[in-house]
């Protein structure tokens, strides 16, 4: 029940907010921040329950019984850490919104936590028909959320944003419905249940096909060059508690997606479909990280980073490796973390200089000291600096891909490099060197300091003590990493 | 006639004796809501005895009709989608016929007639979803489309009607003949004109040659033309645009479902090979409506024009699930075409709902910053829209799921990826519709919060709205009584 109760808390949260905005302006980011907070306090009390179960908590009731579908949620380690993330990210969120948005204020915060309600589905569904609910249900939120409260281009963005997913999502769909008629033929049980369909034998064809069918919807959202091109345009344009949830929650579906469903469901598939991946992983490290460089909208530029910071999940995923995936999961929390952070900061600028472009910045260190210093540490987490959570990531994701491919390990660490240059030219541009134009504008309040604070000391925490979160996700690392055409015999009934 | 008969042929004798009873109301007493009041009250009536009928299913009344629960339960569509075309043509009717205080010369007649033609329709499609019989089929698809014509050009002092009902009336008239000599030829190869005496001489191996191909070729072009797949959809934009909201929600539902219903009855029963000619026909008509009706539809700056060509590809999204093999084609059919009678109707609902005096509210000027103006109506309007996308939480998804469901068990992948890559084109302009109605009322004009929509229209969407949203949530129900209802 408390799986039910974190999600209708945010939608809950998100309908009262809409309705009491109506009447108090004020009252729905007050609301927001309660049902996310709640839910972080939830998804806190989970405690394992049932002793031996591989879930912590789980729900399993019928659903649409007629064609076996099933509203089964459940939660182990990994999506425990998410829900964990989605409620932080909530507040952050939130709290990054509290001024910059003015208008229609009921309806964004009930646009916000509906899709926190849809992304918190997204990792606790074991049902497939669930998990394409969810998957899809955040979709329409998040479109809105960019399209009415983005910036000067955001109709296209947030058309483009949910065209490709919707695509990756469908061809997803047919994948699913492929494993539900491949299953329901082979043990005359038509059934949509995740641990269920584990055991599913596949020919190989038609194993890589449906893993195809899934990874479209995953590559897409995670982003995996090259099919990351909405993501620039989706997260410049979203409005920042919008890009908070784009960068810090929505990209992690996707790789929660490949280490929960694709890689376990079809592991031979993943196997032949490694070696693609871990390129594609490879190149969009080190592309997004070149892109980043070349920016100078200070937004667009975190955007890229995105691109080459997923680079390293993708490739820790499909490295196999326990270390790698250690490392993706690490990389996916921190990532979302510091990420979302610098794009709440980005936020603060906009609203206090009216503009993002890097080349009207300059030398602010001095007007806003604490705004300058947050960033710089944000940069440093975000440029690989030991103890911070992301060096932990990345490090670990290297050594346990070095093993797989000493090769591409050896390109993919340049992109350490290259995200010195673009993190430390972003600090610069904006904080260091002449006044460009000359401004006074008040530093980060008590409110944006308490979130940067939080941030970064959780940031630390997981980079001292990083013991705890690997142990929690351990159990799905270990199904996930099964790679290898092994896996066939480990199955058969 | 047997008693057990007239039980199972209630509804359609209630539908039928409903049309008759307004049209000798209004030719006494000219009251508009005397005839919307028994044109409820009929349609209630026959839905009623469906549930006297229901005990008496699977049952043959004379050669021509069979009512079963397949019958039924199409029957149940048309009646509940008739009364929601009866509910937006009150509020319709009276704005555009109704009585105005100053202007004497408003022509306050001709609102009554309309509900006539309306049940005479709903009556001819429940004929048609009941037939086993060429001769019923023809009578069911003649006294629908008749009706239709005058429907259609009922708004006889806008001369987009006429050119509406005109252009239905001749095309409508062709496709009849095809059918009608298409039949003709089936019947000489097969020697009856019963389905299921076609369907034996064919188990006797009397199906191979030219003849039959022939005639079912010629059939496919006439209900082809009733169902506006591509290519012989071209009636469709500009029917939808002339004729009015209403007439245009029920062209677009009852009169394309019913026909839907029976060309899958039809093939059931005929055990049409799922591959061999007929079934390539079939999906490249499939594929040449999704195609074509989504692409035309990004062109349109006309919101109904836009409706007609996205429901000629939703017709294509269809036929997919016609040539699905075993269970899953009932299933998936009945299941989308009951998401798509729900949206239609509510999409349409809304254009006839917004309509001012005289016109149709059908540019996409009237749908801008419609959110400001009717913050409800537009959270309607966004509901239906996302439903015709396949949006979760939204019983459309229902619907192109288990039609996606039926394709891939049946191995249809080509069908099933242009299925999944024409949503997505037609995800674009409903998005571009939804954008326009969210957008920022232009700077410096004030805005003005609409008077509320007539109080008929409202409960319409309200019902419609709710079914959208409950079924699209928990569609077990709905999925229980489809296959309580479809089980051979």
């Amino acid at each position: 029940m408390i799986l039910v109760g974190f999600i209708l808390v945010l939608g809950l949260g998100g309908l009262f907010a809409w309705v009491f905005g109506r009447r108090h302006p004020a009252a729905p980011r007050w609301i927001a921040l309660v049902a996310c907070v709640a839910a972080g306090l939830l998804a806190l009390g989970i405690r394992p329950s049932v002793p031996g179960s591989v879930w912590l908590a789980e729900l399993n009731v019928p659903w649409v019984a007629p064609l076996g579908i099933r509203f089964h949620l459940a939660v182990d380690g990994l999506s425990l850490l998410l829900l964990l993330l989605t409620a932080f990210l909530g507040v952050m969120a939130v709290l990054s919104s509290w001024t910059a948005i003015r208008e229609r204020v009921g309806l964004y915060y009930l646009n916000l936590l509906l899709a926190l309600a849809g992304i918190s589905g997204v990792f606790l569904a074991m049902d497939l028909f669930l998990f394409y609910f969810s998957w899809e249900l955040m979709l329409v939120p998040m479109y809105f959320l960019i399209a009415l409260w983005g910036h000067e281009n955001r109709h296209r963005a947030a058309v483009k944003f949910f065209l490709f997913t919707q695509l990756g999502g469908l061809l997803m769909l047919l994948a699913i419905l492929g494993l539900y008629v491949a299953h329901g033929r082979a043990t005359g049980e038509y059934t949509f249940d995740y641990p269920r369909l584990l055991g599913t034998v596949l020919t190989p064809s038609v194993a890589l096909w449906l893993m195809l069918g899934f990874a479209a919807a995953f590559f897409v959202k995670l982003p995996a060059v090259p099919f990351h091109t909405w993501l620039p345009d989706a997260h410049t344009e979203a409005p920042t508690g919008g890009s908070v949830i784009l960068a810090g929650l929505l990209l992690k579906t996707g790789a929660y997606g490949l280490i929960r469903f694709a890689v376990p469901l079809f592991p031979g598939a993943a196997a032949q479909l490694a070696p693609t991946a871990m390129v594609l992983g490879t190149i969009g490290i080190l592309y997004g990280a070149m892109l980043a460089f070349a920016q100078t909208d200070l937004k667009r530029l975190v955007a890229y980073t995105s691109v080459s910071h997923l680079g390293f999940v993708l490739l820790g995923i499909f490295a196999g490796t326990t270390l790698a995936l250690q490392g993706a999961v690490m990389q996916m929390i921190c990532h979302g973390l510091s990420t979302g952070a610098l794009f709440m900061l980005v936020g603060s600028l906009d609203e206090r200089l009216h503009t993002r472009d890097l080349r009207r910045m300059g030398g602010l260190q001095t007007v806003v000291p604490r705004l300058g210093t947050m960033a710089m540490v944000l940069a440093l987490a975000s440029l690989g600096l030991p103890g911070l959570g992301n060096f932990v990531g990345e490090f670990l994701v290297l050594l346990g891909t070095f093993p797989v491919n000493a090769g591409l390990t050896a390109v993919a660490t340049i992109g350490f490099v290259v995200a010195t240059v673009y993190a430390l030219w972003m600090i610069a541009q904006a904080f260091h060197g002449p006044v460009r134009e000359s401004r006074t504008i008040a530093d980060l309040t008590g409110r944006e300091m308490g979130v940067m604070v939080a941030t970064i000391a959780a940031l630390l925490w997981l980079g001292l003590f990083p013991q705890r979160v690997l142990d929690l996700a351990a159990p799905a690392i270990e199904r996930a990493q099964r790679l290898g055409p092994s896996i066939e015999v480990h199955h058969a009934p | 006639m047997h008693h057990d008969a007239v039980m199972a042929l209630s509804p359609l004798l209630i539908l039928a004796g409903t049309a008759i009873v307004v049209l000798l109301a209004s030719a006494f007493c000219r009251s508009h809501r005397l005839a919307v009041g028994l044109t409820l009250a009929g349609l209630a009536a026959a839905f009623a005895a469906l549930a006297v009928a229901w005990p008496h299913a699977p049952r043959l009344v004379t050669a021509l009709l069979v009512i079963d629960r397949f019958a039924l339960f199409y029957m149940g569509m048309i009646i509940a989608a008739t009364f929601a075309v009866v509910m937006f043509a009150h509020d319709y009717l009276e704005t555009n016929y109704g009585p105005v205080g100053a202007d004497a010369e408003s022509p306050t007649f001709r609102r009554e007639e309309f509900y006539v033609l309306l049940l005479l329709a709903a009556t001819g499609a429940a004929v048609l979803v009941a037939s086993v019989h060429f001769a019923s089929f023809f009578l069911g698809l003649e006294l629908l489309s008749v009706a239709l014509y005058a429907l259609v050009a009922y708004r006889r002092e806008n001369g987009l009607g006429i050119e509406a009902g005109v252009k239905y009336l001749i095309l409508g008239g062709t496709s009849s003949a095809f059918l009608l000599f298409g039949m003709a030829l089936v019947y000489a190869a097969l020697g009856s004109l019963e389905f299921a005496g076609m369907a034996h001489s064919m188990t006797q191996g009397a199906a191979g040659g030219l003849l039959p191909l022939a005639g079912v070729a010629l059939m496919i072009v006439g209900v082809g033309f009733k169902l506006s797949v591509v290519p012989f959809h071209g009636w469709a934009p500009d029917v939808y645009q002339g004729a009015s909201a209403p007439a245009t929600a029920f062209v677009a539902t009852v009169s394309k479902g019913a026909v839907f219903a029976l060309l899958l009855r039809f093939f059931g029963m005929l055990q049409v090979p799922r591959h061999g000619s007929v079934a390539t026909a079939v999906a490249l008509l499939a594929v040449a409506s999704m195609f074509a009706g989504n692409w035309l539809a990004l062109l349109q700056s006309n919101v109904k024009r836009m409706l007609a060509y996205s429901s000629i590809a939703h017709m294509g999204y269809l036929l997919v699930a016609l040539l699905a093999v075993g269970a899953w084609a009932p299933i998936a059919v009945a299941c989308y075409l009951t998401a798509y009678f729900v949206t239609t109707l509510g999409a349409f609902g809304v254009v006839a709902a917004l309509s001012p005096r005289s016109r149709d509210a059908d540019v996409v000027e009237d749908y801008r910053s419609l959110a400001w103006r009717r913050p409800w109506t537009a959270g309607v309007f966004t509901a239906m829209l996302l439903s015709l996308a396949g949006i979760p939480l939204t019983i459309g998804f229902i619907g192109k799921f288990t039609v996606l469901a039926a394709g891939v068990s049946s191995n249809l992948w080509l069908l099933v990826v242009v299925l999944v890559i024409n949503s997505v084109i037609g995800l674009f302009y409903y998005l571009r519709l939804i954008a326009v109605m969210y957008r920022l009322p232009a700077e410096g004009t004030a805005v003005v919060v609409a008077s509320p929509l007539p109080q008929m229209s409202r409960a319409a969407l309200f019902i419609l709205t709710l079914a959208l949203v409950a079924l699209g949530a928990y569609p077990a129900p709905l999925i229980r009584v489809i296959q309580a209802c479809m089980a051979p």
